[in-house]
């Protein structure tokens, strides 16, 4: 039995795709992007131990298996994520498909689906395919929300098991793209052209973070990719600093006048859904 | 209207009732229509209550049963729900009407028979099935939408009584979706709204619905296939969410308080086996008695050209059973004072809530009154309820995650024909995807809950038990502004003792 590495399940989300859905979080990313939201997510614990004794409960011990949580004990003040260094979380827990389902159990009958999310989610492949698998036997939809660093037709069980992808088209230009998340964006707009050429994907997303990304080449040329592809819609995301580490930290929100000309922007290039948030 | 607003005390001394009502005479908070209602109230209070029997009177002296403020001496059924489909059709004699031949007729007919459709609140607390009353006259949309549009203020206006309700749905039609527009834009908290949901509901019209109450806080949802099975097609709801047979209505409304009942009791034996069978016994002969009170002595139906000319008939009407606070009932029995013990988070808790409302079923369904039958209502509170939570809610403050909340929720609808509801307020995301709210809808309804009303944290209009308000009147009220809504100064007392406001919002991270 595969096991995933989850960080966190939230039985209902409004925001994670269409309709309500459970959203099971997983462990890592290979990016590592400025803004990132959850920086948390991004690795896996070293075992340091450095935030055993920071926790104000005794919630987490230290064994020679590594890290462990009590969630019992635990009052989620998030001290622990604050106090790592290596962008990881002691809260992850090592689950099989049929755990995460009995945690969504009671969600079932209220959800149009599962949306996996993470950290990123294609680095667990093996996992992912088994809960999408899972969730269509229940009658569930499966959704992936990726940051498009794996090429989807190298995972193509993984591909065949999901209805639909999100996608972050994070910078239309290479250098910015690596300057951004450390890594390229080449494997990320072809994932964008072969998701969409075969009706796999939902929607993809820009944060606008003005002063900082190009947004507007970047929105231009994203909304000019899907534009053939009516379907997909596009969320154009206003950067927010919430839970933001390092040199974004103190950028501001941008508003409505930076916003607005985006949105028209890719309407103007043909994008039928257009959303910003 | 579930409350006694207005109401001077009952069985006042005959030398206070002069006083009484002069005092209703000088109020200067009551407007014209206020003193006219209360001065009609106090008239019917001179008289001594319904004559009960000695048992059921000790129940009633303490509070346990009440007959929520209905009057001493009733002389017409609480909620009246005419057949307005026949009264289109047919025109009427008795106010000189032809049937209507376009959409300014058919508006101007309903208004008309409003003003004589008697009710405990003096006004007509059902308006119609609105959608499907409309919709054969609609031949252009645009004067539609204004004709539909004239009505709604009209009613909004008149009646500004949340307690007068509409109800639409289950298929998509043009008046419906005029309605449904206009609902948001106009953010007036009268007409209460329900639609009528089943499979037939086509998703888009349902998403529709679904955007209108994230916004404005009406319609509620109703389970069709649960009332169907009940009563057929011709049923409606009303007042608060109370269902009643259309052509109907209902006689009493009467409520059990299973808080107060387990105060008085000793031991959950003792609550099973003797205050409850005696206390639902005495809240049947009180709504009964009254029952009769109005048929055989104030013989309503003899001089009603409703029932003349057949727009209600006496054997469609019911008697409402209404109960409140089983929340505190099951924990007080059992002792549960740690959350985890408690009703809506406990097994055995719940299990407990359930043996109590079977009982109550059993014991009601039992019970045979002189007119119509009774059924169970979950009375949605009144004003001045403190630590009493509305029929088989899970208190404010105390709301397990969602998914378990909507599960023990429907579990506890089961039983109640007359109507039931509960209120979920969800975060304002909830507007970008509406889907997930039907999603919801549709899960619980899969699980046999009868109504869901919702709101968004951010409306303007929001519920408060079961009628609606603005929280912009409530707060000019409290500044001590007249407003143009009876609901305003309810729902400014219940705000506070129902801790609307301190509903535990819905969202994403409901975990
Ligand atoms: S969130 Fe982290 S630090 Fe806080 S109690 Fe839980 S384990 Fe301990
Ligand atoms: S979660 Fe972070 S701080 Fe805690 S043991 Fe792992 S790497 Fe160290």
């Amino acid at each position: 039995m595969l096991k995933g590495y989850v960080n966190r399940i939230i039985p209902f989300s409004f925001v994670d795709g269409p309709g309500n859905r459970s959203a099971v979080f997983l462990q890592g990313c290979d990016f590592s992007c400025k803004y990132c939201h959850n920086p948390e997510t991004i690795n896996m614990c070293s075992g340091c131990g450095r935030c055993v004794e920071l926790c104000p409960r005794g919630a987490l011990t230290l064994s020679k298996e590594g890290i462990k949580w009590n969630s019992g004990l635990c009052a989620f003040c998030d001290r622990c994520l604050k106090v790592c260094s290596y962008n990881s979380s002691p809260r992850v827990r090592t689950m099989t498909m049929e755990q995460v389902f009995e945690e969504i159990r009671e969600a079932l009958p209220f959800i149009e689906g599962i949306t996996v999310s993470g950290g990123e989610c294609t680095k667990q492949n093996g996992f992912v395919t088994e809960l999408f698998r899972e969730a269509h036997a229940f009658g569930k939809t499966a959704f992936a929300d990726t940051n498009g660093e794996t090429d989807f037709r190298s995972i193509p069980e993984l591909t065949k098991e999901m209805d639909k992808a999100m996608l972050d088209i994070k910078s239309s230009d290479a250098r910015e793209h690596i300057m951004l998340t450390g890594s390229s964006n080449e494997t990320v707009i072809e994932n964008a052209r072969y998701l969409a050429s075969i009706g796999k994907l939902y929607e993809i997303r820009t944060v606008v973070v003005p002063g900082f990304l190009d947004n507007f080449r970047t929105v231009d040329f994203a909304s000019r990719l899907i534009a053939p592809y009516p379907e997909v819609r596009y969320k154009l995301i206003r950067f927010r600093k919430w839970g933001v580490r390092g040199p974004l930290e103190e950028f501001p929100v941008p508003d409505d006048s930076v916003m607005e000309p985006l949105k028209e922007l890719a309407l103007k290039n043909g994008v039928k859904i257009v959303e910003v948030i | 209207m579930d409350t006694g607003c207005h109401l001077p005390a009952k069985g006042m001394q005959r030398g206070n009732q002069m006083n009484d009502l002069m005092r209703i005479l000088k109020d200067p908070k009551l407007t014209y229509r206020q003193r006219l209602f209360s001065l009609s109230k106090a008239a019917e209070n001179i008289g001594e209550p319904v004559k009960l029997s000695e048992k059921a009177q000790r129940f009633a002296d303490c509070g346990i049963i009440y007959d929520m403020g209905e009057g001493n001496t009733p002389y017409c059924p609480r909620y009246v729900v005419p057949d307005y489909d026949k009264f289109l059709k047919q025109g009427s004699k008795f106010l000189m009407l032809a049937p209507p031949s376009d959409i300014w007729e058919a508006v101007s007919n309903l208004q008309i028979i409003y003003h004589h459709v008697p009710s405990v609140i003096g006004l007509p607390v059902y308006i119609g099935h609105l959608d499907r009353l409309l919709e054969p006259y609609i031949a252009d949309e645009k004067e539609a939408r204004r004709a539909i549009r004239m009505l709604l203020t009209h009613v909004d206006r008149t009646v500004s009584d949340s307690f007068c309700h509409c109800d639409i749905g289950p298929y998509d039609t043009r008046a419906g979706r005029i309605i449904l527009e206009l609902t948001e834009e106009m953010q007036r908290p009268v007409p209460n709204m329900s639609l009528i949901y089943n499979e037939k509901t086509p998703d888009e019209f349902a998403l529709r619905a679904i955007s209108a109450g994230l916004t404005a806080s009406k319609p509620s949802f109703v389970n069709d296939g649960m009332y169907s099975a009940e009563w057929g097609e011709s049923y409606a709801v009303v007042s608060c969410y109370n269902v009643l047979p259309i052509g109907g209505g209902g006689l009493t409304l009467g409520r059990l308080n299973l808080k107060k009942l387990a105060d008085a009791s000793i031991s959950r034996e003792q609550l099973m086996n003797e205050l409850l069978p005696d206390a639902v016994l005495a809240q049947c002969e009180q709504m009964d008695k009254r029952e009769s009170f109005i048929i055989d002595e104030c013989r309503f139906f003899e001089n009603s050209f409703l029932a003349a000319e057949e727009l209600i008939y006496p054997e469609r009407f019911v008697g409402m059973f209404g109960l409140v606070g089983l929340a505190e009932c099951v924990n007080k029995t059992l002792g549960a004072t740690a959350q985890e013990k408690r009703y809506g988070h406990c097994e055995q808790a719940n299990a407990f809530g359930e043996e109590i409302i079977d009982r109550i079923d059993k014991l009601v369904s039992r019970y045979k009154p002189k007119h119509g039958k009774f059924y169970l209502h979950g009375q949605v509170g009144i004003s001045s309820d403190e630590g009493v939570t509305p029929n088989t809610r899970i208190p404010v403050g105390e709301e397990p995650d969602l998914p378990t909340h909507l599960m023990v929720t429907a579990r506890m609808q089961k039983k109640f024909p007359c109507g039931i509801g509960d209120i979920f307020p969800f975060e304002a995301t909830a507007k970008r995807n509406p889907k997930a709210v039907l999603d919801i809808i549709k899960g619980a309804f899969s699980m046999n809950m009868r109504y869901l009303s919702f709101y968004s944290s951010d409306s303007d209009v929001i519920r408060i038990s079961g009628y609606l308000v603005k929280r912009s009147d409530i707060l000019k009220y409290k500044e001590g502004k007249a407003v143009l809504s009876n609901s305003a100064s309810l729902g400014s007392e219940a705000a506070g003792n129902l801790h609307a406001f301190e509903r535990k919002v819905r969202s994403s991270d409901d975990a």
